[in-house]
């Protein structure tokens, strides 16, 4: 078991698509919340292969999508600190500010350092004891306890240079909002299945309960998701709303309550600001007075000015599941992975660049 | 963002462990997973193990995908 290619088989697929034609009826629009899954069903070609009564909408699972153009300015700003070093997961950089990108702010000389994980920024931090290391807490409760890990590894070693500009997001708060909206009529849910393994699946229950929508967590190999579409079909036909797991080798029903615990040691709920949703009450982190030397937001003091969005993007309604990318007249032409206009073009796991790159917009 | 890569673990010292993900090996911290044990395989992100996998899961959901592939044959 490798956990992987045993989850692409083709021969399985063909045996779960052939389960969803038998079984779907009636239209279904069926919204995949995260990018991971976005990319999963652009790049095998699902949506050209599902029966026409299944219609498939993405959400606004990319934190680097969703994340403010204030906060990017906030960001871009710290950068600018003498002495700061910023370290960022890759995406954020070719995201564009209000004025600027980080790696635009990066070729003017700001010292700002990709990473793969908050423990290489914290490597950074121990080499340059007299440099304060900010690192840009992007991420969903997939990523949140590996970021309140890494600060409680500077308390413990005593690395008093490392900080965390904590924009961190909550997935169950931002769904709530978008089905109260009501701009997006959803037949089923895909639930992310990272953000599933810390949180566990009964964070989505109200999704079943209290708005009738089925849900499914599900992987992100081939199979995965068309055992997900599969479920969701299953219960779309027989007029149930349950939440179900797809994805048993990697979520439980509570989760990880490890993880939790060491989130909500360091982190605690707090508004934030989402891109094209607007601001969220306890729908971010914030971190907790115990850990304020942590915290960039208090140690250093910026004035990134009044943030303007890019208007000729509509990333916002495409977060939200209102239009897709294919509605945008910059897709595709002014707006490409090359020169992204918008933050669903920069990010692999934007809905954009999976199109883009994928086909779903005859571009591949 | 929420990628996450299935690994094995080789080598385990504390928090810190090695893992081998499609035959490189890297240092993680298995910090959020602590029953996490050699020879487990663990969802990997942002250099962290966020998870420890269910092999008796994945089995079970593996022969429901065969039984699936048998009946599409069947009826093909």
């Amino acid at each position: 078991m490798k956990f992987v290619s045993e989850f692409r088989d083709p021969k399985a697929a063909k045996g779960l698509l052939a389960s969803i034609h038998r079984r779907s009826r009636t239209p279904a629009r069926l919204m995949e919340f995260c990018g991971g899954h976005t990319v999963a069903i652009c790049r095998n070609g699902v949506r050209q292969a599902l029966p026409d009564t299944i219609d498939m909408v993405s959400g606004p699972g990319c934190p680097v999508c969703v994340t403010a153009t204030a906060d990017l300015d906030k960001a871009i700003a710290m950068a600018q600190i003498p002495d700061v070093i910023i370290a960022t997961f890759g995406d954020m950089m070719r995201v564009p500010g209000s004025q600027t990108s980080l790696e635009r702010a990066r070729a003017s000389g700001a010292d700002i350092r990709v990473v793969y994980s908050p423990l290489d920024a914290l490597a950074i931090a121990q080499a340059n004891p007299d440099r304060q290391v900010v690192f840009l807490g992007v991420g969903f409760e997939t990523t949140a306890p590996a970021i309140a890990a890494s600060i409680l590894t500077a308390d413990e070693k005593e690395i008093r240079n490392y900080s965390v500009l904590s924009l961190h997001k909550l997935c169950p708060p931002v769904i709530r909002a978008l089905l109260e909206a009501g701009d997006v009529r959803l037949s089923g849910l895909i639930c992310p299945g990272h953000v599933s393994a810390v949180i566990g699946s009964r964070p989505w229950a109200f999704i079943a309960s209290e708005f009738g929508i089925p849900c499914v967590v599900t992987g992100f190999e081939l199979l995965d998701v068309l055992h997900g579409i599969d479920r969701l079909t299953a219960q779309v036909e027989a007029g149930e709303a349950k939440v179900e797991i797809a994805y048993g080798r990697g979520v439980k029903r509570d989760g990880n309550p490890a993880a939790m615990r060491l989130m909500e040691q360091v982190f605690e709920p707090a508004p934030a600001e989402w891109r094209g949703i607007g601001t969220l009450p306890e729908s971010g982190l914030r971190i907790r007075s115990d850990y304020q030397r942590f915290d960039a937001e208090c140690l250093f003091e910026i004035d990134p000015g009044v943030p303007h969005d890019q208007t000729d993007c509509i990333c916002g309604d495409i977060l939200r599941g209102t239009q897709t990318p294919l509605d945008c007249k910059s897709f595709g032409t002014a707006c490409t992975p090359e020169t992204p206009i918008g933050p669903c073009m920069v990010s692999s796991e934007g809905s954009c660049s999976a199109y883009y790159l994928y086909g779903d917009g005859n571009h591949a | 963002m929420c990628l996450a890569i299935p690994a094995r673990i080789e080598r385990v010292d504390g928090h810190e462990a090695e893992v081998s993900m499609g035959g490189i090996t890297r240092a993680i911290s298995i910090q959020l997973t602590p029953g996490a044990k050699l020879g487990d395989y663990v969802i990997v992100h942002a250099g962290y193990a966020i998870n420890v996998l269910d092999q008796q899961e994945a089995l079970e959901t593996l022969q429901l995908f065969e039984q699936m592939a048998k009946l599409a044959e069947e009826e093909a």
